[in-house]
C-alpha cells in the first residue's frame, strides 16, 4: 500500500462538504501558511519538495513560481488550469469531483504564495456539474473566513473564480487558456512573452495544473523536505494515474512513484491485470499525446532494467525506446486492438483541435488523419507510411504551441514501434478489415498470472 | 527616452547592429538579399502579427555573448528578438531549409493553385515563396479544402479557399477600423475568414485588407479580371484627400487606370494606408497628379514587362558571396554581366526602350 496524500480522505462520506473536510484536518495548511509563513518561505518550501507540475509538461512547480515578475503596483494572478481534456486523462476531474476543497486550500496557499488576490479555476465547458461543486465550495470556504477579505485576519484577500470553457482542447496550453479566459479566441501566444511575465491582462501569471495545486496542501502540511522523501530521485510526491482501457479495475490511482509499470497493471491493488484474460499489446503511459510503447519496452527499458511509474524511468531511452509521464492518462490495449486504427483515432482528435493558427499544424494534421484513414480502410500505399513519417517530422518543434508535438508524437511511435503492423495493413488491406494484427513480436515477455 | 543599446547579431555569417529588442527578422531586413527570412504573415506595420505561417522559421546558433547556448527548437525570426552576440542561421542551415520547405508544402496542400485566374498572380507572396522553397510537384493525394466565395461589401471579395489564415487582414480591420466585425471563426483546416454573419465591411479604410492580403484571399472586385498586374504600369501618384494621405500607385495600362494601391516597399508592405475614396473611385488619371514609375524590386514578375532606366527597378542587395565565406554564385540574378551569350558591356537597364537585336549586333567588335 503506497503513501496517499491527496486522495486519502477523499472517500470519507461528506468530504465535499465544508464542516467534514475541516473535521478531518482540511484548511490546515491555509492557517500554517498565512499565520507561519512568508510567502518566499512557500515558494522555498515548494521549491524543496521537488514537485513537478502535474499537467503534463513535468516542468518544477517551484521553479515556475519563483519566475514570477513582481512589478510594482501591477497585480499578479494564479490561475488553475482545470480544462483537462487529454485523451486518457481523468484525475482531476475525480479530484475536483470528490474533494473539491483540497483545491480550494492549495488555490488558497499558492494565491498566498504568489500574491494573487484574484484566483481563478478555468474548468472545461465539459465538467458542468463540477462547476456547481466548485462554486459551492468557493462559497462554504468565504463563508468561513477562509476566502474574502481579509483571510484570518491576516490582511490577505483572495477571490476565487470559476470560469468555464467552450470545450476547446487547445485551451489547456496555459497561453491559449489566458486568451479564452479574457474571452477572446482561445489562440495560443507566442512566447516570449511567458505568462509569469505577461499573462492575464499582460500581468504577471502563473498556470497551474490542478493537482499541482492540490498537492501544495500536503507540502505545507508536512513541509518540503519531508514531501521530496516520498518518491524516487527527482520524481518525488505522489502522483494520480488515470487507467483506462483494457484492464480489470479502471479508475484514478495515486501513486507515489516507487512502483513498477509491471506491478501497476498487474497487481490488484491497482489495475487488476489485462481485462478479461488476454495478453497486453501496449500503452500509452501518459495521455494520448505521448509515444505509445509496445510491451516489450513498456515493462523493461531497453537496457533491459525494470521500467518504474516515474517522470524519469518512463522516459528512459528517450522517444526511440522510452515515452513520456505526461498528464497520467495510463491507456492500456490489449492484443485485439488495431494500432493503426488507434493511431488514426488519435490523429482525427488532433486535427479537429488544432486551433488553425499555424500552418503546420493546421494542415499537416488533416493531411496525416487522411493518410490514416486510408491506411486504416485498405487504401493505403507503403509510400504513405514514410510521407507521415515526414509530415510528423516537419510538424514536430516548428509550430506555436505544442500541440503540433502532441500531434506529431504518437504518430511518430506507431510508425517507429508498430511499421510492420502498418505494412501487413498495406499489403493485406481485405485481411486487415476483418482481423487485427495481434501481437506479434512486441508481445509482453512476462509471464502473466492466470 | 534614453538611448537604446546596440546588439550585434550575425546573421549567416553577416554581422549587423540593430537597437536592442529589435526582431532577427527586422535584423536580417536591414542586411537585405537573401539573408532575410520570408515572411507571410508578419506585417510591420501590424502589432501582433506574425509567428503563425512558420516560413520564417531561423536556427539560433548561438544565444547570446552572455548565454552562448544554441536555441533547441527553430524559431520564429519575426517574433523573436535579438540579443547581443546572437548567431542566426538562416539560408545557410540545412534545418532551416527542411522546415521552410516543409511548411510551404503544408501551405499549399489546401491551396487551389488557381494562379492562371487568380488575380493576385504576379505579385502574391504565396508564388515566391513556393518559387524558392517548393517542390515541384506535391505528395498530397487528397481533395482540397474549398469554401463558397463571399463578398464583404460591394468592393471586395473573400475567396477563403486561397486564404493561408495568416490573420493579417483581421489585425488591419482590428486596429485601422473602429469597428471590429470580422475575424476567425472554426478551428483547425476548417477554420474562416468571416464576417458574423455575412456582414458588409463598411469603413474607409476597409479596402486595405486587399492590399495586406498575401495571397488572392482577398481581392479588389473594381479590378477583378480586368488585367494582369505583369501588364500594367505602376506609377506613383497622389492626389489631396482630406481622409488619407492620398499617396497612391496607380496600375496604368495606357491611359486607362485600371486599379489603384497603397504604395508598397521592397518587403511588399504598405507604406501609407489609403481610403477606400482613393482605392475604388478614382480610377481616372484627371483625379491624380503623377510623380513617376515606380520602384519596383526586380525579383517580382510585375517587373517584367518594364524596362529599367525610366521606370527605374530596384536591385535587391546580393548578399551571396558574403553569406558563403566569399564563394562566387554560379548564376546571378544580373544573368546579362555573366552570360556569354549577350555582351557584358551592354546593360539592358541602361536601355530606355525594349532591346532589340540591333543593340547586340551592332556592339559586335
Amino acid at each position: 500500500m503506497g503513501v496517499k496524500l491527496l486522495l486519502e480522505k477523499a472517500h470519507v462520506p461528506g468530504i465535499r462538504y465544508f464542516e467534514t473536510y475541516r473535521k478531518e484536518g482540511g484548511y490546515r495548511a491555509v492557517e500554517k501558511a498565512l499565520k507561519q509563513m512568508d510567502p518566499a518561505s512557500i515558494v522555498e518550501e515548494v521549491k524543496k519538495s521537488g514537485l513537478r507540475g502535474r499537467g503534463g509538461a513535468g516542468f518544477p512547480a517551484g521553479m515556475k513560481w519563483s519566475f514570477i515578475a513582481k512589478p510594482e503596483g501591477v497585480p499578479r494572478h494564479l490561475v488553475c488550469n482545470a480544462d483537462e481534456s487529454e485523451p486518457g486523462t481523468f484525475k482531476d476531474r475525480y479530484l475536483m469531483e470528490f474533494i473539491p476543497h483540497l483545491l480550494i486550500e492549495g488555490l488558497i496557499v499558492s494565491s498566498f504564495a504568489l500574491g494573487s488576490n484574484d484566483t481563478y479555476i478555468y474548468i472545461r465547458g465539459e465538467y458542468a456539474w463540477i462547476v456547481d461543486i466548485l462554486e459551492q465550495a468557493i462559497e462554504e470556504a468565504k463563508a468561513n473566513g477562509f476566502l474574502g477579505k481579509n483571510i484570518l485576519g491576516t490582511g490577505f484577500d483572495c477571490n476565487i473564480y470559476v470560469q468555464r470553457g467552450a470545450g476547446a482542447y487547445i485551451c489547456g496550453e496555459e497561453t491559449a487558456l489566458i486568451e479564452s479566459l479574457e474571452g477572446k479566441r482561445g489562440n495560443p501566444r507566442i512566447k516570449p512573452p511567458f505568462p509569469a511575465i505577461e499573462g492575464l491582462w499582460r500581468r504577471p501569471t502563473v498556470v497551474n495544473n490542478v493537482e499541482t495545486l492540490a498537492a501544495v496542501v500536503p507540502i505545507i502540511n508536512m513541509g518540503g523536505d519531508e514531501y521530496a522523501k516520498i518518491g524516487v530521485g527527482r520524481s518525488t510526491g505522489t502522483k494520480l494515474i488515470s487507467a483506462c482501457g483494457n484492464i480489470n479495475k479502471p479508475g484514478v490511482y495515486e501513486i507515489d512513484m516507487t512502483i513498477s509499470v509491471e506491478e501497476f497493471i498487474y497487481s490488484d491493488e491497482y489495475c487488476g491485470g489485462i481485462a478479461n484474460g488476454k495478453r497486453l499489446k501496449a500503452c500509452i503511459p501518459g495521455g494520448s499525446s505521448v509515444p505509445i510503447l509496445p510491451a516489450n519496452l513498456l515493462l523493461k527499458t531497453a537496457k533491459g532494467e525494470t521500467r518504474y511509474m516515474n517522470y524519469e524511468s518512463l522516459s528512459d531511452g528517450g522517444f526511440a525506446t522510452g515515452s513520456m509521464m505526461g498528464s497520467g492518462g495510463f491507456i492500456v490495449l490489449d492484443e485485439d486492438q488495431c494500432i493503426v486504427k488507434n493511431t488514426y483515432t488519435l490523429a482525427r482528435f488532433y486535427r479537429h483541435e488544432s486551433c488553425g493558427q499555424c500552418s503546420p499544424c493546421r494542415e499537416g494534421t488533416g493531411w496525416m488523419e487522411k493518410i490514416l484513414k486510408n491506411i486504416d480502410t485498405g487504401k493505403g500505399k507503403m509510400s504513405d507510411i514514410d510521407l507521415l513519417w515526414d509530415i510528423q517530422r516537419k510538424i514536430e518543434g516548428n509550430t506555436i504551441c505544442p500541440l503540433g508535438d502532441a500531434a506529431a508524437w504518437p504518430v511518430a511511435a506507431a510508425i517507429r514501434h508498430f511499421r510492420d503492423e502498418f505494412e501487413w495493413h498495406v499489403n493485406h488491406p481485405e485481411e486487415a478489415q476483418k482481423r487485427n494484427y495481434g501481437l506479434a513480436h512486441y508481445a509482453d515477455p512476462i509471464h502473466v498470472p492466470a | 527616452m534614453s538611448e537604446q543599446p546596440l546588439f550585434k547579431v550575425t546573421i549567416d555569417n553577416i554581422t549587423v547592429e540593430v537597437p536592442a529588442g529589435t526582431t532577427i527578422l527586422n535584423a536580417a531586413r536591414k542586411i537585405g538579399g537573401d539573408v532575410a527570412p520570408p515572411a507571410m504573415c508578419y506585417y510591420s506595420k501590424l502589432e501582433g502579427s506574425g509567428g503563425k505561417c512558420r516560413t520564417c522559421l531561423v536556427e539560433v546558433s548561438k544565444g547570446s555573448e552572455k548565454d552562448p547556448r544554441p536555441m533547441p527548437k527553430l524559431v520564429a525570426s519575426c517574433r523573436t528578438t535579438v540579443m547581443d552576440g546572437m548567431e542566426v542561421k538562416n539560408i545557410t542551415s540545412d534545418r532551416v531549409m527542411d522546415a521552410r520547405s516543409g511548411v510551404v508544402e503544408f501551405l499549399l496542400i489546401n491551396h487551389p493553385l488557381d494562379c492562371p485566374v487568380c488575380d493576385q498572380a504576379g505579385e502574391c507572396h504565396l508564388q515566391d515563396l513556393s518559387y524558392e522553397h517548393g517542390k515541384a510537384g506535391t505528395r498530397y493525394e487528397f481533395q482540397r479544402r474549398t469554401f463558397k466565395k463571399h463578398d464583404l461589401g460591394d468592393k471586395i471579395q473573400l475567396h477563403m479557399t486561397r486564404c493561408i489564415l495568416c490573420y493579417r487582414c483581421v489585425f488591419t480591420a482590428d486596429q485601422l477600423t473602429g469597428k471590429r466585425e470580422h475575424g476567425v471563426l472554426d478551428r483547425g483546416d476548417h477554420a474562416e475568414i468571416a464576417t458574423y454573419i455575412e456582414k458588409n465591411l463598411d469603413n474607409e479604410f476597409i479596402g486595405n485588407v486587399i492590399d495586406v492580403c498575401p495571397v488572392g484571399a482577398l481581392t479588389d472586385k473594381t479590378f477583378r479580371f480586368k488585367n494582369r498586374v505583369w501588364f500594367l504600369k505602376p506609377m506613383d501618384a497622389h492626389r489631396d484627400c482630406p481622409t488619407c494621405s492620398g499617396k497612391v500607385t496607380l496600375w496604368n495600362r495606357g491611359d486607362e487606370v485600371f486599379r489603384v494601391t497603397a504604395r508598397k516597399d521592397q518587403w511588399g508592405e504598405v507604406e501609407d494606408w489609403i481610403c477606400n475614396t482613393c482605392r475604388f473611385d478614382k480610377k481616372q488619371t484627371s483625379d491624380w497628379v503623377i510623380e513617376g514609375p515606380r520602384l519596383i524590386d526586380r525579383h517580382s514578375v510585375i517587373s517584367q514587362g518594364h524596362y529599367a532606366g525610366k521606370v527605374g527597378i530596384h536591385k535587391p542587395t546580393e548578399t551571396f558571396e558574403a553569406v558563403h565565406g566569399g564563394r562566387q554564385p554560379k548564376l546571378l540574378m544580373d544573368i546579362h554581366s555573366v552570360s556569354e551569350v549577350n555582351k557584358p558591356e551592354i546593360t539592358l537597364s541602361k536601355l530606355d526602350r525594349p532591346a532589340h537585336s540591333t543593340d547586340f549586333t551592332s556592339n559586335k567588335d
